[in-house]
């Protein structure tokens, strides 16, 4: 299935080290086979996350029972959350491209602590299996929202414990990659590739490396606390003992929203590297887009209380969040301008990897704007828990890291496997799944806006027309979902040859083999340009 | 292929031990909010309840913890000096220090059990939503520290018998001076439990 590489070396994907098989992957500390050890398992949990969204979709197109009863519904979204969250956009786009990319795009051989980024996949999985075990054992799967909110996480009967056990050793294995890349980035870089030559997938993935260093441990303890409130009745958010319910969805969204930038940085990031190559521009602002790379890092530890307006907080809280809330929306709206002003009079070619990102830049920007009206009090506190929260953090998380995880790796798959995706067929996947995407989510909107509760199985006949439409587009969108992964499935194994640089890209990847050999540079390289510097590049094919 | 003594980089296996201690910082940090919180909540609670420590032992503990963290500094200094003996001998009393903190520990909760207090308990219950909490605190915060004594413990013998099979020598001991920092992590967090829970009762 692979060639030999242009300088005759094994490539990372042929090479034979002390084991054979598929022990040679799962033992391997070779950060591109932990890349794809993730991106494997990762898209594995990401079509079961998938499936249930469709159930839940499913159940929806009619009022009343449909295809499920109203405690599987709680069971099925919860568990659709618990793998989206833990399982996929959050150790997502850092722990398949961050882990394939980061070591080439600075010029080093690999991360910092490859046993360290071996062990993080292995309790990865670990942490997978125990939260999915939740799923089979004991009293039924659990009912609480992925948010495992208390009083309902302690009171209820269902088999919380793994569920929550799970999410905690998740968050080690995201600590280690995030310890992981900080050092790699600050001890790694090749000579010459000071902080402001750094591409900025790389910046990116630093970004988030300190929120999944700094964030992570807030939301262990809060785990390890309902943990304890379930065992011993310590009483630490249980009313009757004492405890403040409300402190729990404090503590909670301390983790969970600087969480959302775990996801959005390097998506984020992604974009920034795609759109200049496409363009065959310099990306425009880079040192705008690194700063704002580090406010939204900086500022998204502040704002975790706009979960929180309705929950019982004080009016000057209630004002202090909102006011950090719009600030943040700022970093994110400097990004979009330096993206489209990158576009402006470029020479684009329309590739597939292009379509992602620039469907990226729609969804983001309505999921964006849509997240100023959750983050003013007024209107936040009318469409509060409605289908419109679902709406709005489908566009920017599903819109968000969705797209740009397509979009990379689309764009990064003639590097990986060494041979080109079927054109075609992506662009058509590409097609079928962003209008089945806008037909799912856009009248959810109008929903939530009418007044539509989130996280109900079932609902009033005037919702219906929406739903169908909603419904409809979800069986569409999953079918484009479908088109896009067999192709790459497909193309991995049969696609045609890929060159070194297929996309005229300058940034480092492009300028070792595809698929690149076992530590990537034979001489690690000199860094002496911009990072975006397509002065020297002849015009693509 | 190169060989992994290329790739060494002790600088950056201490960066990486720094940051996992802002991570186990973070860690106890959740449970200092939860604590604070409570504590305004309950002032007079809190109060009585602290009352029901014993400093004494309290404070022998903290003494211990201090000079098992000067021994274990020093032993590092004994590595790098070439002095194999003499930091075995380091290392070893800073692990028996770390025993007898835990004997100490195992002597006060038990204490406390025959008292009726431990979480759930009834007679816990019977006191007051402000003892529930403070003893459920004290509890899942000694315990948690406790669980790191035992991890550093086990880090410790591990460097121990590394010393004396000279794989930490005097030119490579980042992995003792890690260790080392590990240690003092669980020194710190001791020195913050110590007033919260025994003296501004």
């Amino acid at each position: 299935m692979v060639k030999k590489t242009d300088r005759n070396e094994p490539s990372y994907l042929e090479y034979r080290g002390r084991f054979k098989g598929i022990f040679g992957w799962i033992f391997s500390t070779d950060h591109k086979r932990i890349g794809l050890l993730y991106l494997y398992s990762i898209g594995t949990f990401f079509v079961v996350g998938a499936i249930l969204g469709l159930l839940m979709k499913f159940e929806l197109i009619a009022p009343g029972k449909t295809i499920m009863d109203a405690k599987t519904y709680n069971g099925v979204f919860t568990l659709h959350g618990i793998t989206m969250i833990f399982l996929i956009v959050v150790p997502g786009i850092p722990a398949i491209l961050g882990n394939f990319l980061l070591p080439i795009m600075i010029g080093a051989k690999d991360v910092a602590f490859p046993r360290i980024n071996l062990l993080s996949w292995w309790v990865y999985i670990f942490g997978a299996a125990v939260a999915i075990s939740s799923q089979f054992l004991g009293d039924g799967p659990p009912d609480t929202g992925w948010t495992f909110y208390a009083p309902y996480s302690f009171k209820t009967t269902t088999n919380m414990l793994p569920a929550v056990l799970g999410a905690f050793i998740l968050g080690f294995s995201s600590i280690l990659t995030g310890l992981n890349f900080i050092v790699t980035i600050h001890r790694m870089r090749a000579p010459g590739m000071g902080w402001l030559k750094m591409p900025l997938f790389p910046w990116a993935l630093y970004g988030t490396a300190w929120i999944q260093l700094l964030a992570t441990p807030i939301v262990g303890i809060t785990l390890l606390m309902i943990v304890a409130e379930r065992t011993l009745h310590i009483g630490f958010f249980d009313p009757t003992l004492g405890g403040d319910p409300v402190l729990y969805q404090h503590l909670f969204w301390i983790y969970s929203h600087p969480a959302v930038y775990i996801m959005i940085l390097p998506a984020m990031g992604i974009i920034s590297e795609i759109l200049p190559t496409f363009a065959r521009k310099p990306i425009f602002g880079y040192k705008a887009i690194v700063v704002s790379t580090m406010l939204i890092a900086f500022i998204g530890y502040f704002v975790w209380g706009h979960h929180m307006f309705t929950a019982g907080m004080s009016g000057t809280a209630q004002f202090a969040f909102s006011f950090l809330t719009f600030l943040v929306a700022i970093p994110s709206a400097i990004k979009v301008f330096n993206w489209l002003a990158t576009l402006y009079k470029g020479s684009i070619q329309l590739k597939a990897p292009f379509y992602w990102a620039a469907s990226f830049l729609f969804v983001f920007m309505i999921g964006g704007l849509s997240g100023l009206v959750l983050g003013a009090v007024a209107t936040n506190v009318h469409v509060h828990d409605t289908a419109f929260v679902v709406a709005h953090f489908h566009f920017i998380v599903f819109g968000g890291v969705g797209y740009a995880l397509l979009a990379g790796i689309h764009y990064w798959f003639p590097k990986i496997y060494g041979r080109m995706y079927d054109e075609g067929w992506a662009t058509t996947g590409w097609i079928v799944f962003f209008t089945g995407f806008l037909f799912l989510y856009f009248p959810m909107f109008l929903l939530g806006i009418k007044g539509m509760p989130r996280r109900y199985f079932d609902y009033v006949e005037e919702f219906h027309s929406l739903n169908i439409v909603s419904s409809l587009g979800a069986f569409l969108m999953i079918f484009g979902l479908a088109l896009v992964i067999i192709n790459l499935i497909r193309s991995a194994r049969y696609g045609k040859p890929a060159e070194m640089n297929p996309w005229g890209g300058v940034t480092l990847e492009w300028q070792v083999p595809s698929p690149p050999p076992l530590e990537n540079f034979k001489e690690i390289p000199v860094i002496t340009g911009e990072p975006y510097d397509f002065s020297h590049v002849k015009s693509a094919k | 292929m190169s060989t992994p003594e290329a790739h060494r980089d002790d600088f950056g296996s201490k960066i990486g031990m720094w940051l996992f201690i802002f991570t186990e910082l973070l860690l106890f940090g959740g449970l200092f909010i939860v604590y604070s919180v409570y504590r305004f909540k309950n002032p007079v609670a809190f109060h009585l309840a602290g009352e029901e420590l014993d400093t004494a032992i309290g404070t022998i503990n903290t003494v211990i913890l201090l000079i098992s963290s000067m021994t274990v500094a020093m032993s590092i200094t004994a590595v790098q000096l070439g002095h194999k003996k003499k930091a075995v001998f380091l290392l070893a009393a800073t692990i028996l220090l770390a025993i007898v903190f835990m004997i100490n520990k195992y002597f006060e909760w038990s204490g406390k059990f025959g008292h009726g207090i431990y979480p759930g308990s009834e007679k816990l219950t019977e006191l007051g939503t402000g003892e529930v909490l403070f003893f459920g605190l004290y509890f899942a915060m000694t315990g948690l520290h406790a669980l790191h004594i035992i991890i550093g413990v086990i880090i410790l013998a591990v460097m121990l018998s590394k010393v004396m099979k000279s794989t930490i020598n005097t030119e490579y001991y980042v992995q003792l001076e890690n260790g080392g920092l590990y240690w003092h992590l669980v020194d710190l967090i001791w020195i913050f439990l110590f007033p919260l829970f025994y003296l501004i009762a």
